[in-house]
């Protein structure tokens, strides 16, 4: 419970620190000022409209890849699992791709719509392969259908923006994953789903513990397995699919923070979903700061921001891990 | 009059340990050849690794394990397969063989680049098959065996390398008593054959029944080492696993047979 | 005491060969397969040598290995198609094997040469190459190459500790992969446009650039460590019992280890430093391979078949079904998920 409190308490630092820097300088008055009295002055046109939605962003993403890749290493009992192991990002992506090259879309709050869609499409149809067996879907089976699926998503959409560079270079963009140009009106229509996704992996929390010890055990112990699996899938699906509609595809994030939170907290779902609710979008925030810092005033998107966070942490991780799991 | 057996296997001054754990320390023990050595005690008192080191899995940080008078570790790891067999406590069987494919990989201490399959290879197997009953599942995959029948196929796996001297990690694990006492007594008759064994169990009376010579240790260190006959005593027993109970002669083979003493009396119906 | 007579159940057909100082044991049904999608490929490679803006017949691409047909029709069958279509072929089979090492090693059939680093360093190499230097197909072919083994080594030195265990690589592989990944999406998307599509076209995969000066070094390597297989394979067997049975029957771990996987890497690496990364072939055909030959394990040979038949068929389908030629990698990857799906359907369907 204390180190719950301390994570929001870093959470809220991190959010401090991401309506405070950025390409514009501001000081903490200016911050104040934006927060309290605005009165439409440029800073606080940076701090209410850019910034704070941004910052929104973030905790959003950060929660929905945090949470579902809490979800997916524990559907598929695969520790280096990530949301974009059931194949969202590749299907968000082919969607995305097809929405410019079709339909014209070329700004953030039209990809949404499109990279939504695409990664719900994904998500069902990895699960439909996935579990075209007996007890539902089998953490083997699902991974590879993941893979596969996202092969050819990445494959055909990698076609089409090769033979059309207007496509590739729209999606050149959006594929970093960035929180640029995300205003409410990417981030509200999503939220909903967002909060809906982390209640149903809240409530299957119990049972994925659980299902943590094995097919057998878990039955035996009450666990309903094809409804669990079911939920869950729903609950990664939108999880996922809304990180990803907003600011694209980020990697590492879904691996990596759940692993955080399960080392200071151990194996247990009921407490590693709130911490990775908390957790994640601190982390994100940070690297988003990071990348508005580090070439300033030039920008580099956070999702390669965390790429460069992530590894070296995975890494030392898995070095000074004494057994084979992680 | 006994004089000291002559041994080609033992360790000398060894400490050996995981990453920064030592397990033992200044151990010695020479394995009587020609012997059915059986290293017995209570969980993690080092048995395992005694015999992981003497089969070279393990290298000890201190002394060193002897072979045939020179170290072990001195020998090229073929050569060494060839005198010496392991059946380790962790092994995989690579999804989809069957169980004649695995028995036939542990000829490969035998085998050269282009000898894959000579006729003593085939000889070997089938000898090896027949002697632990597993000659009708030789077509079978070794996924779609019990538990039992796995672990049989694993001891033919290594009978099939024909070693004269074999370490045995825990090779009744999973059987049922017939089938224990099976492989106690196939293992009995390769020791009468010539073989020198060495196993780790945990069935003390099996220990006592079968075993020519005992090892009993407890927390890294050799407490008591002889014949069954001589050093199988309660006081042993309370010594080593803090058990007390009553040995009595085995009616069947008179060797030594431990009664415990617990707290449940027998009910009387 | 004589050993009983009779042959041993193997569980399907086997064929013993023993002559002189050779005595070897192979399965029947790997074997056909292996024949098979030999021939498969043969064939498929004779088509390719047809079409083309000079469409040629069967027999006039026959004639040309005869020694019976001169100019135009020589010079375009063996000067242009032939060291493509060779390629195709060649590192098809180089991907198939160094999939099937990995698979093997990692006992993990999602590894391949990708998890070691080995395609996100060649294609960061490459990129820097291109846009920093500006491009030219032999500094792209060295950036690439070096991008993939300085990526690789990283990644095999920070996975050592005492040893190479499969779990840390493939940890430590996504790592590296995912930073160089970071780093290969920020310079594309900085990048001038025409600039970044050369760079992604050449991040997809092709066989266009592979001329006879390209195809021969790569080549060379493929053959040499072919040949260090037909040696090391047998410890690879070993291996997959675990490291104790492999230890105790004789192996010896970390050397086999270490040569298996310098021999994987060489051959992606010179693979990916001729074609670009070329996606899927080496993850998919050892996979699609076993479920042919219903073997134990992972097998090499099989996998190198296959892999083979794989590449020279996308190739065709990359260059001929569109109006206009797409890389080759983009086929084979939406061939190897496809056929992976349908694998999976498939199997499950039968277990029902």
């Amino acid at each position: 419970m204390l180190g719950l409190l301390a994570a929001i308490a870093a959470l809220i630092l991190a959010v401090i620190l991401s309506i405070l820097f950025g390409s514009r300088q501001l000081s903490a008055e200016e911050l104040v000022h934006a927060l309290t009295a605005a009165t439409g002055t440029s800073a606080d046109q940076v701090v209410l409209d850019l910034r704070v939605p941004r910052t929104l962003a973030g905790i959003v993403v950060g929660a929905g890849l945090g949470v579902s890749g809490a979800v997916v290493q524990a559907l598929t009992r695969n520790p280096i699992g990530d949301p974009g192991i059931l194949g969202v990002n590749a299907g968000a992506g082919l969607f995305v791709a097809l929405g410019v090259a079709l339909f014209g879309a070329s700004v953030p709050a039209e990809y949404l719509y499109f990279a939504f869609a695409g990664a719900l499409v994904a998500t069902v149809l990895v699960y439909l392969i996935g579990s075209a067996g007996r007890s539902g879907a089998d953490p083997v089976r699902l991974t590879l259908a993941g893979v596969a699926l996202a092969a050819v998503c990445t494959g055909i959409t990698t076609g089409m923006t090769l033979l059309d560079p207007l496509t590739f270079n729209k999606l050149r963009g959006w594929s970093a994953g960035s929180f640029v140009e995300r205003g409410y009106d990417v981030v509200l229509p999503v939220l909903p789903f967002a909060v809906l996704g982390v209640a149903l992996a809240l409530a299957s929390a119990r049972s994925l513990n659980t299902m943590g010890l094995g097919d057998e055990l878990a039955f035996s112990l009450g666990t309903h397995l094809i409804r669990t699996r079911v939920v869950s899938v729903i609950s990664i699906t939108l999880l996922a699919g809304s990180a990803t509609a907003i600011a694209g595809p980020i990697g590492f994030v879904g691996l990596m923070v759940p692993h955080i939170a399960r080392w200071i907290v151990g194996p247990d779902q009921r407490w590693i979903i709130p911490y990775s609710v908390v957790l994640a979008p601190t982390v994100l925030l940070v690297s988003d700061v990071i990348g508005r810092l580090i070439l300033w005033p030039s920008e580099v998107p956070v999702g390669i921001v965390t790429a460069f966070v992530g590894a070296p942490v995975l890494i030392y991780l898995v070095r000074r891990a004494k057994s084979s799991t992680l | 009059m006994t004089t000291a057996p002559e041994f080609r296997l033992g360790a000398d001054a060894v400490t050996v340990g995981y990453d920064r754990r030592i397990i033992s320390r200044d151990l010695s023990v020479q394995i009587p050849d020609g012997s059915f050595t059986v290293i017995v005690g209570p969980n993690a008192c080092g048995k395992s690794t005694l015999l992981r080191s003497l089969s070279r899995l393990i290298t000890p940080t201190a002394g060193q394990v002897v072979l045939d008078g020179r170290s072990i570790a001195s020998f090229k790891s073929k050569e060494v397969a060839q005198v010496l067999g392991l059946l380790p406590q962790t092994a995989l069987a690579p999804d989809g063989i069957t169980v004649a494919d695995l028995v036939a990989r542990g000829r490969h201490p035998h085998q050269g680049l282009m000898r894959r399959w000579s006729v003593a290879d085939e000889d070997a197997v089938l000898a090896a098959m027949a002697a632990t009953g597993i000659t009708d599942l030789s077509g079978r995959l070794v996924d779609e065996l019990s538990g039992g029948q796995r672990q049989r196929v694993w001891v033919a796996m290594v009978l099939a390398q024909q070693t004269p001297l074999l370490l045995l990690d825990e090779p009744t694990t999973f059987l049922d008593i017939a089938h224990q006492i099976d492989l106690m007594e196939l293992f009995t008759d390769l020791n009468e054959q010539g073989s020198t064994l060495v196993a780790v169990l945990h069935d003390l009376n099996q220990a006592a029944r079968y075993g020519t010579h005992l090892i009993a240790m407890k927390d890294g260190r050799i407490v008591a080492e002889g014949a069954p006959a001589e050093i199988v005593t309660a006081e042993l027993v309370e010594e080593v696993f803090g058990l007390s109970c009553l040995v009595v002669p085995d009616p069947v083979t008179g060797t030594p047979s431990v009664a415990p003493i617990g707290r449940v009396r027998v009910r009387a119906s | 005491m004589s050993a009983p007579a009779g042959r041993i159940d193997f569980g399907a057909r086997v064929i013993v060969v023993r002559r002189g100082p050779v005595a070897l044991r192979f399965r029947m049904r790997t074997a056909l397969v292996c024949l098979a999608l030999g021939a498969a490929t043969l064939a498929v490679s004779l088509v390719a040598l047809c079409l083309g803006d000079l469409p040629l017949s069967v027999p006039e691409v026959i004639s040309v290995f005869l020694g019976r047909q001169s100019g135009i029709v020589e010079t375009v069958v063996l000067d242009w198609r032939l060291p493509r279509v060779l390629g195709a072929a060649v590192f098809g089979a180089a991907l198939g094997v160094s999939g099937a090492i990995f698979q093997s090693m990692t006992r993990n059939p999602l590894a391949s040469p990708d998890i070691i680093g080995l395609t996100a360093g060649s294609y960061a190499g490459a990129l820097i190459v291109i846009i920093v230097l500006g491009g030219g197909t032999l500094p792209i072919t060295i950036g690439a190459l070096l991008g993939g083994l300085v990526a690789a080594a990283l990644v095999y030195l920070l996975a050592y500790r005492q040893g190479v265990q499969g779990f840390r690589l493939i940890i430590v592989g996504i790592g590296i992969s995912a930073m160089l990944g970071a780093l290969s999406t920020y310079l594309v998307l900085r990048a001038r446009l025409e600039v970044a599509m050369t760079a992604a076209i050449w991040g997809a995969g092709s066989l266009n650039p592979v001329g006879w000066p390209q195809l021969l070094p790569p080549l060379v390597v493929i053959v040499l460590v072919f040949v260090a297989l037909t040696v090391l394979v047998t410890p690879l067997r070993q291996l997959e019992l675990g490291d104790d049975a492999a230890s105790s029957l004789g192996t010896r771990l970390e050397p086999a280890r270490l040569g298996l996987v310098v021999c994987a890497v060489a051959l992606t690496a010179v693979v990916t430093a001729a074609a670009g990364p070329i996606a899927f072939v080496a993850l998919a055909a050892p996979q699609i391979a076993r479920r042919l030959t219903r073997s134990a394990g992972v097998a090499l040979a099989p996998s190198g078949f296959l892999g083979a038949f794989v590449l020279a068929g996308s190739d065709i389908v990359a260059q001929h079904a569109l109006a206009m030629p797409l890389p080759v990698g983009v086929v084979t990857v939406v061939i190897g998920g496809g056929y992976l799906i349908w694998l999976l359907i498939h199997e499950a369907r039968r277990r029902l």
